[in-house]
């Protein structure tokens, strides 16, 4: 699959002296589902409204099936777009909200008609032509907003946070459906997120971003399971940090609270007595010894939350203080406060990343 | 604890008693026509005078102008500015409070000496030119109340992400406009609308020194020569103006209503 779809180079964007986007480059293959994940101010909505054309790029090209539309009008680029706050036109009921680019684009009332009424069957709203968007729940109205992005088939699908305004519930239902949409209609989408979950679970490939850099560009599975900066490790998931003193680089061996572990990717410039931090998932933290693990740890129970399903243990080795997740096992009680535990991980999982 | 409420109702009567009286006591001396009577031959007086007819259609027609001329420049004037000149709201606050300061004689002076038969723009060297020249006058007039009313309309919707919806949607600015934004500021922009023509149906100074037959120079002139029919006029006048409120007030029951909800 050619990944040349959307193609962003060079992409900066400054206010006044503030440099908000730094110079990105990225490309991504015609259907791709692709999140731009990051905190608030990372630069990542600036990208996306770049990209519509709501904003001008200090510098740099964005490119969308070859052609160059960095100078384009917003309403000369055909994109669709959803907006966090849905943005339905409040004197327009559903059926002209969703034609209403149909409309502009002259297309004849008769064939309008029809394609509202696809459109509504297709997210799963038949019937709703004549509602007015004051009559609608928060989630129908998004999908209504959705609707209208995607009625004139445009060329890419635009999501500025749209879940972002939602209850818990309805935001897990309308990312898969939003994801079902996508899939059906092979439509190359940008979504715009703070939520790290949201993005891991529905998209192709992930841009992480900070500060107005990509931090990593790959699918979830990378993203999660081999985060390339410190940043990415933090910000994605939870990470332990755990101080270590490096005892004997050459045989990869550093110890964790006086306890002796060997670290498979130790750098091979570590220094002995040097302080080291290593990182480790508490999910691939385990209770108890397990011959499958290579590295064993004995400490103490500081702290244990009950998270439903899971059961987070706060596990206290030395001066470090580490979680670990846990199923939750209905036939055993949860370890208590003070408790001694042992607890295993295998040497690869313990990772040195990058600042 | 049941409060007292004497002191508000006594505060409240008297205030009322300042606008109700001399208005039951003008309505009263306009039934007085007929000796020893109360009837209505004021009113009829009034409605059977061509000169009423005539004068009173004349401002209609150039209330209805000055209400679209206004709207073609109100509406645009300050959707750019909340949208792309934030900046320059203040001035134009500012701006707009001008006519409230300047005195309608001044102003009709200015436009006399700027828009004379002998000057480059000669608009009042015909009827015609006279004609357009006070319905811009009335727009300028009205310019604190439909400036204000437009932008209190426009501070109801989002008319950024609306305007942005609606332009990635393929429309231009005149679309934008014309299809989005105006429908959803109607109430606000007939609000100002109305009170335009509450102004200019009385307006006296401005239509006199252009020497047009409009309402407010014929009241002025009944005032002057008749007993009856300047109390009936004014009681006919009063309920215009009321009307024109209460239609501002019957309209704001069809603002668009907020579509905001999380579930």
């Amino acid at each position: 699959m050619a990944s040349d779809f959307l193609t962003v180079a060079g992409l900066t964007k400054t206010y006044g002296t503030t440099t908000v986007v730094k110079g990105v480059d990225f490309s991504f293959a015609k259907g791709e589902f692709i999140s731009l994940l990051g905190p608030s101010g990372c630069g990542k909505t600036t990208i996306l409204r770049m990209i519509a054309g709501f904003e001008t790029p200090t510098a740099g090209s964005i490119k969308v099936d070859g052609q160059d539309i960095t100078t384009l009008k917003p309403n000369q680029r055909q994109l669709g777009m959803v907006f966090q706050a849905y943005a339905l036109f409040p004197n327009l009921n559903v059926g002209d909200n969703i034609g209403f680019g149909l409309k502009i684009a002259g297309v004849p009332a008769e064939e309008r008609r029809a394609r509202v009424a696809d459109m509504l069957k297709l997210i799963g709203l038949p019937g709703y032509e004549s509602r007015y968007p004051y009559e609608m729940s928060g989630g129908q109205q998004q999908r209504v907003a959705l609707a209208r992005a995607i009625a004139p088939r445009p060329r890419m699908l635009l999501l500025d946070e749209p879940l972002s305004a939602l209850d818990a519930k309805i935001r897990v239902s309308l990312r898969e459906e939003i994801r079902a949409i996508q899939r059906e209609l092979g439509i190359t989408t940008v979504f715009v997120t703070h939520d790290q979950e949201e993005a891991l679970s529905i998209s192709d490939r992930i841009v992480v971003m900070n500060a107005g850099n990509i931090e990593q560009l790959g699918a979830p599975h990378e993203i999660y399971n081999q985060p390339a900066t410190r940043f990415v490790a933090t910000f994605v998931g939870h990470l332990n940090n755990i101080d270590a003193i490096v005892t004997d680089p050459a045989a990869r061996t550093v110890t964790i609270g006086g306890q002796p572990v060997t670290v498979a990717n130790l750098p091979a410039n570590a220094v002995p007595n040097a302080h080291m931090v290593l990182t480790v998932r508490p999910e691939v933290l385990a209770v108890g010894a397990h011959p499958a693990s290579d590295v064993t740890l004995t400490g103490t129970v500081a702290d244990v939350s009950f998270l439903g399903s899971v059961i987070r243990i706060r596990v206290a080795l030395g001066e470090n203080l580490i979680s670990l997740d846990t199923f939750n096992d209905q036939r055993s009680a949860p370890p208590l406060r003070g408790e001694p535990i042992t607890i295993s991980l295998t040497s690869k999982d313990l990772l040195v990343l990058a600042n | 604890m049941k409060q007292n409420r004497f002191w508000p109702w006594l505060v409240f009567s008297l205030g009322a008693a300042y606008f109700i009286v001399p208005l039951v006591a003008t309505f009263e001396f306009s039934l007085r026509m007929r000796r020893g009577y109360y009837s209505f031959d004021s009113y009829a007086s009034v409605f059977s005078d061509p000169t009423f007819q005539a004068t009173f259609s004349y401002s209609v027609v150039i209330g209805i102008f000055a209400v679209i001329a206004g709207i073609l420049i109100v509406v645009p004037a300050v959707y750019f500015v909340r949208l792309r000149l934030p900046k320059l709201r203040p001035f134009m606050e500012f701006l707009t409070l001008l006519p409230l300061i300047i005195p309608a004689i001044i102003l009709v002076y200015g436009y006399i000496r700027l828009y004379n038969s002998s000057s480059i723009i000669p608009f009042t060297g015909s009827a015609l030119g006279t004609d357009v020249l006070l319905i811009f006058a009335y727009v300028a007039l009205a310019l604190p109340y439909t400036y204000r009313a437009v932008d209190t309309g426009m501070r109801t919707i989002d008319i950024q992400t609306l305007t942005e919806a609606a332009q990635i949607a393929g429309a231009n600015s005149a679309q934008i406009i014309g299809q989005i934004i105006l429908p959803n500021i109607l109430v606000a922009v007939l609000s100002g609308a109305f009170l335009t023509f509450a102004i200019v149906i009385g307006e006296f100074t401005i239509a006199s020194l252009l020497n047009r037959p409009a309402f407010g120079p014929y009241l002025q002139n009944i005032g002057a020569n008749r007993a009856y029919e300047p109390a009936a006029l004014a009681i006919i006048s009063f309920i215009l103006t009321w009307g024109a409120m209460g239609m501002i007030n019957v309209l704001g029951r069809f603002a668009p209503r907020t579509s905001a909800r999380t579930d």
